[in-house]
């Protein structure tokens, strides 16, 4: 059924029973009803205040703010190398993503130029994050909408990929590995094996997840044609990555304005048709090969080489020689302690991460702080669509139609 | 006088200048920096401008990236209102600003041309106390409803807060 048509019937006779007009009213009245804040299907602390006829959502208001922790008036105080461990905790379940996008929104203040090995380590690791993130999202929306199974499968396959990151920045969540200019570790050998032996072992799990679902006649039903977008009014709402691809625009800042290594490497940006939910779960499954592709193409590109951009105003020294050379180790206080001069202007850097496009805008008024940084974070605008979405749905979808956009509250509260 | 004759000689962006000829008087500048085209318009021309920029066959700005706001608190226009549209179609980024100042702290909304402002005015409303004319439903989002202590991200605000923490005796101890 579509949107339109659903949003008229609540209120109309049964044109099957006609019947049912003759029948004496029954008194109706609307019912208030609060979801969460604490509720295990949000995703963090978000409250929805949703009123409703029958089972039928009317009017759904969210009430951000549970998480707001003030990051962009903190950023403010400190200088740019400090605000890196702060874009793990916008959205916690992919930090290296949000390092990613501030680190870049920095260098293009700065205008720096990363060297290529460490281009090619960023989108790797990047791509890697991509996969732990849409296996997080597949995990919970299955959860969140009765197929349990999944989620033992998808969790599985990601603590692989978190043992990984554990290994290459000794974090599993927060990781904080990238760093301006470049990023903190080069790959040892160890890290290499396990990938490439991750990547011959995840295919064919991909499959697996897909005969779950796709058998499942709950998570069709629950799936198709809800939540339905047009790409009109999905672009008109900013909506970005998966939650607009769905709707059919190829919109995907790895294509339109190619950054990192995307450039060198060959893939492909699904996009989906009908806008709702399956295709937004169709484009994730696809998204797993697309970053697998990356994955083996910026192994095999990689050459040795520097991992650090060489600009000793603004870039970290080389840990080993931190510890062995005076003029390093002042190095590394004086951009710790006093941070580096930025020249005036203001910058915006959208880097897309698997949420959807993740945004650094940053005004500068020289000296090592930012005087202005905004954050333009995917989930905060993906929840402005929410009351759009959800009305004439039932109540139980409204959990369907945000998990869909794969919120995590920590980066919609900021 | 040395800056007009230097503005004079170097050409500016074709789509500021496009702007420019639309709106004369509107239009106060155009800056472009790192690849990023910002275009400063007066407050009474910015929904228009916004709405030529959404419905121009050439500029198509048909995507809102965000909505922002800057304090400058020693000048006389003391708030910058910062809106970047982005075109699916041209691909190409414009950013639309404009100063109001603090007696008068309001702007036309844009949710009538853009349905994502709706939120993203929502917050600059309550982070920096803009307010936005002909907004559907103008509420503080990320703070309480029934917060008091001001607009946190205005310079004037303090970092640790204000309000009830100011009792706290370890906070303002000396020692």
């Amino acid at each position: 059924m579509k949107l339109e048509d659903q949003r008229t019937t609540i209120y109309k006779v049964d044109p099957n029973h006609p019947e049912t007009a003759d029948l004496p009213t029954l008194r109706t009245e609307e019912l208030l009803l609060n979801m969460g804040p604490q509720h295990p299907a949000t995703h963090g602390v978000l409250k929805v205040i949703m009123e409703l006829e029958g089972e039928r959502l009317v009017k759904s208001t969210p009430v951000l703010g549970y998480l707001h922790r003030g990051v962009e008036k903190l950023a403010e105080g400190g200088t740019y190398h400090q605000f890196i461990p702060h874009t793990d905790r916008l959205d916690y379940v992919c930090a290296m993503y949000n390092n990613f996008a501030y680190c870049r929104a920095v260098e293009k203040l700065m205008d720096i130029t990363v060297p290529e090995r460490a281009e090619y380590l960023r989108t790797l690791v990047a791509e890697v994050q991509r996969i732990i993130g849409h296996l997080f999202w597949l995990g919970t929306q299955a959860l969140d909408i009765g197929a349990m199974t999944v989620f033992f499968y998808t969790f599985r396959d990601r603590e692989i990929l978190l043992d990984w990151f554990d290994e290459l920045c000794g974090a599993r969540l927060t990781t904080s590995w990238y760093r301006i200019g470049g990023v903190e570790q080069d790959f040892n050998d160890s890290l290499i094996d396990k990938v490439k032996r991750f990547l011959d072992y995840f295919p064919p799990k991909i499959d697996e997840y897909v005969v779950f679902l796709e058998k499942n006649r709950v998570w069709l039903a629950r799936t198709r044609g809800v939540a339905v977008i047009s790409a009109e009014d999905a672009l008109s709402f900013g909506l970005s990555g998966p939650t607009l691809r769905g709707s059919g625009v190829d919109y995907d800042l790895r294509k339109y304005e190619p950054y990192s290594a995307y450039p060198w490497c060959e893939f492909s940006v699904p996009v989906g048709k009908n806008g709702d939910t399956y295709d937004r779960y169709w484009i994730r499954i696809e998204e797993f090969r697309e970053s697998i592709k990356i994955i083996k193409q910026c192994l095999e590109q990689m050459q040795p080489g520097l991992i650090m951009a060489d600009v000793p105003s603004v870039t970290l020294p080389p840990k080993d020689r931190v510890f062995t050379n005076l003029e390093s180790m002042i190095q590394q206080f004086k951009l710790f302690s006093q941070g580096f001069d930025a020249p005036a202007g203001e910058i915006y850097c959208g880097t897309e991460a698997h949420k959807g496009e993740l945004g650094f805008y940053i005004v500068s008024t020289g000296g090592g702080n930012p005087y202005r940084l905004k954050i333009r974070s995917p989930s905060f605008i993906h929840m402005g669509a929410f009351d759009y979405m959800s009305k004439g749905y039932m109540i139980a979808d409204a959990v369907t139609i945000f998990g869909s956009y794969d919120i995590v509250m920590g980066e919609c509260d900021r | 006088m040395k800056v007009e004759t230097i503005d004079r000689f170097i050409a500016m962006h074709p789509i500021a200048e496009k702007i420019q000829s639309r709106f004369p008087e509107g239009f106060l500048s155009s800056n472009e920096w790192r690849g990023d085209l910002a275009i400063s318009v007066k407050r009474e021309a910015l929904h228009d401008v916004c709405a030529y920029i959404r419905t121009d066959s050439e500029l198509d700005c048909d995507y809102m990236v965000h909505v922002s706001s800057v304090d400058w608190p020693d000048e006389a226009e003391r708030f910058e209102v910062v809106y970047e549209v982005y075109s699916i179609r041209k691909r190409h980024r414009i950013r639309i600003k404009t100063r109001v100042p603090e007696h008068d702290c309001q702007v036309d909304s844009m949710v009538d041309l853009w349905m994502g402002a709706d939120f993203m005015e929502r917050e600059v409303f309550d982070m920096m106390g803009i307010r936005f004319n002909h907004h559907p439903d103008l509420r503080r989002i990320l703070m309480p409803d029934d917060y008091t202590e001001g607009y946190p991200l205005r310079k004037d605000f303090p970092v640790q807060g204000k309000g009830w923490r100011d009792t706290f005796d370890f906070l303002n101890d000396p020692n």
